[in-house]
């Protein structure tokens, strides 16, 4: 039976780096070391001594681990960047998901893929949720700017909030701009004239 | 009449401004292109995505064409250099207790920084940050240390460090010195963190920096796009080179999403008046960063040649590939092709002795107005492979 394989998932933010984890639990009976600080990055790594690290394509210390693949880096054993050249998909759909996945050299491929797979899936669901959580958001706050400017016209013009709304709405169309940016010109207006 | 989409990714530094320049002044759009221009977090992220073909062509550190198509660096794919973007822009700071330590020296006096600083080194190496392996900056360092009888391991160890974090890495003393491009030593100045001590260009005067790169099969599917990004991108230099526009150079640059730090510290590169401590001493570098004049958008071979050198000395490569390769990357078959009907003044020669030139000098070329270098190395080496 191989020994324990030992993934370090590099990630800042504790919430992704959770689902990265739980992704990988998953998979298979893994020893996972999670590193959050980008302090010392590339010694925490050596002392780490992983067999896999997974990194956020978009993570600016990727540069920091492609030192190590370079023999006379801080690692005992070289590393590399996992790339499948029997599957260019395969590669494009990690690349397109978001993550490098840096692995010791001489393992085989069929106990890295799996592993690689399974941070794939994850790493889209993370990026999914992500901008999901952007978009509802930049709904809430449109919302909140809508509703002040409703506000506004309701006490200047002593209107009721439908009336207020269409006339938002009227010179929104009027005007071809989106009724949120009148609501914002409306809010920023406001606050300049107090 | 629709633009023709060419997507280009960049790393937020200074000295991407051709690329920004060619979009923002319209040299892309006379040339009925739309550059999207895609900012990148690393190096590696930026090479991955060149390699894979998610961008079309980028804003490369010059040694990287070099590196990739021999293989050293991301999956083994052949990337050719179709022009300079810009010469030289490298600076070094130290940490201020590393400062406080040193002897005092000119800021431009390679010899003497150097020396200085071996002299002034705790017990171990000194450990120096670099924004990626393969990159002048690394290159620059250990040629120069090298050349001063310092030993790499021994003497010196190069650390990659992402350039927004060299302050912080001086700070948590991860690192002793640095080796980054601007605007990141004046932010690590401005940070407190470093003083910095000696410009790229002391080691050598004219050091090929950054270079517009694409995947050879891309270039050869795409020569009619290729070319039109060249003339647009020749002519960004041209207006860079003009020093009248610095001015709205560092506001361009400034902005969001190119490099997002204030005009006044863009400046400092773009003008060459270096605050240097948290004392608040002024240098000035002449030529600290060159987009335009000396030719310094023609890819010489020679520049390849001494890149490919250099990478075959510290990964123990067979000389002769590594010179094959990388006479093969530095395209200045297409950048004569493609920019001799625009007024380009093209030099005679595709090579040269690199580090022959210690002054302004008048040299063969198209038009006959062209005066190239100087071009020294700091120890007087004359390279010619």
């Amino acid at each position: 039976m191989p020994n324990r394989f030992r993934i370090v998932v590099v990630e800042k933010d504790p919430e992704r780096a959770r689902m990265i984890v739980d992704g990988l639990v998953e998979a298979g009976d893994f020893e996972i070391a999670v590193l959050g600080d980008e302090t010392g990055l590339a010694r925490k790594l050596s002392e780490a001594n992983p067999d896999l690290v997974l990194i956020d394509l978009e993570n600016p210390s990727r540069d920091v681990l492609e030192q190590l693949t370079l023999a006379s880096g801080p690692m005992e054993r070289p590393v590399a960047m996992f790339v499948d050249r029997d599957d260019a998909g395969f590669t494009k759909a990690a690349i397109e998901a978001g993550v490098s996945a840096y692995v010791v050299d001489g393992l085989e491929k069929a106990r890295i893929k799996p592993i690689v797979d399974a941070a794939i899936a994850r790493f889209h669901m993370v990026a999914r949720m992500r901008s999901e959580l952007a978009a509802t958001r930049a709904a809430l706050a449109e919302r909140k700017t809508l509703d002040r400017a409703k506000g506004l016209l309701m006490k200047a013009r002593g209107c009721t909030e439908d009336e207020a709304y269409r006339l938002l709405r009227k010179t929104a169309m009027d005007q071809g701009r989106k009724l949120n940016e009148v609501a914002q010109a409306l809010v920023t207006a406001a606050e300049l004239l107090r | 009449m629709s633009l023709r989409n060419v997507d280009i990714g960049f790393v937020p530094l200074v000295d991407a401004a051709p690329v920004i320049v060619a979009q923002e002044m319209g040299f892309a759009a006379e040339e009925g292109l739309h550059l999207n221009l895609h900012r990148q977090p690393s190096w590696a992220a930026l090479r991955d995505k060149l390699a894979l073909g998610a961008i079309d062509l980028a804003h490369l550190l010059a040694p990287m064409p070099v590196a990739m198509t021999l293989g050293l660096s991301g999956p083994a794919v052949a990337v050719d250099a179709l022009s300079v973007l810009s010469v030289n822009g490298d600076i070094i700071g130290v940490s201020a207790e590393l400062s406080a330590r040193m002897e005092a020296c000119a800021f431009n006096d390679a010899h003497a920084v150097g020396r200085a600083l071996l002299q002034a080194r705790g017990a171990g190496p000194l450990r120096i940050g670099v924004p990626f392996h393969f990159s002048m900056h690394a290159e620059l360092v250990t040629y120069w240390l090298e050349s001063l009888g310092a030993e790499a391991e021994r003497d010196f160890s190069l650390h990659t460090v992402p350039p927004p974090r060299m302050a912080e890495a001086l700070a948590a003393r991860e690192i002793d010195a640095f080796c980054v491009g601007e605007p990141w030593g004046s932010v690590a100045v401005e940070n407190g963190a470093a003083s910095l001590v000696l410009p790229g260009n002391a080691i050598w005067a004219f050091a090929p920096e950054k270079v517009l790169a694409g995947r050879r099969d891309w270039i050869e599917a795409h020569p009619d796009t290729s070319a039109a990004v060249m003339r647009a991108l020749w002519r960004a230099a041209r207006w860079l080179g003009t020093p009248e526009n610095r001015l709205a150079l560092s506001d361009i640059l400034a902005q969001e999403p190119y490099l997002t730090v204030g005009p006044e510290v863009i400046d400092r590169a773009v003008y060459g008046r270096f605050v240097v401590n948290a004392a608040g001493r002024e240098e000035r570098v002449a030529r600290f960063v060159e987009f335009f004049d000396a030719a310094a958008t023609f890819p010489w071979r020679s520049q390849a040649l001494w890149i490919g050198d250099r990478l075959a000395r510290r990964h123990q490569l067979d000389p002769a590939t590594a010179a094959a390769a990388a006479r093969s990357c530095f395209r200045a078959d297409l950048y004569r092709a493609n920019l001799a009907g625009i007024g380009a003044d093209l030099p005679g020669a595709s090579e040269k002795v690199e580090g022959a030139l210690t002054e302004r000098t008048p040299v063969a070329s198209t038009r006959g107005e062209l005066y190239l270098g100087p071009d020294c190395f700091f120890d007087g080496l004359k390279f010619d492979l």
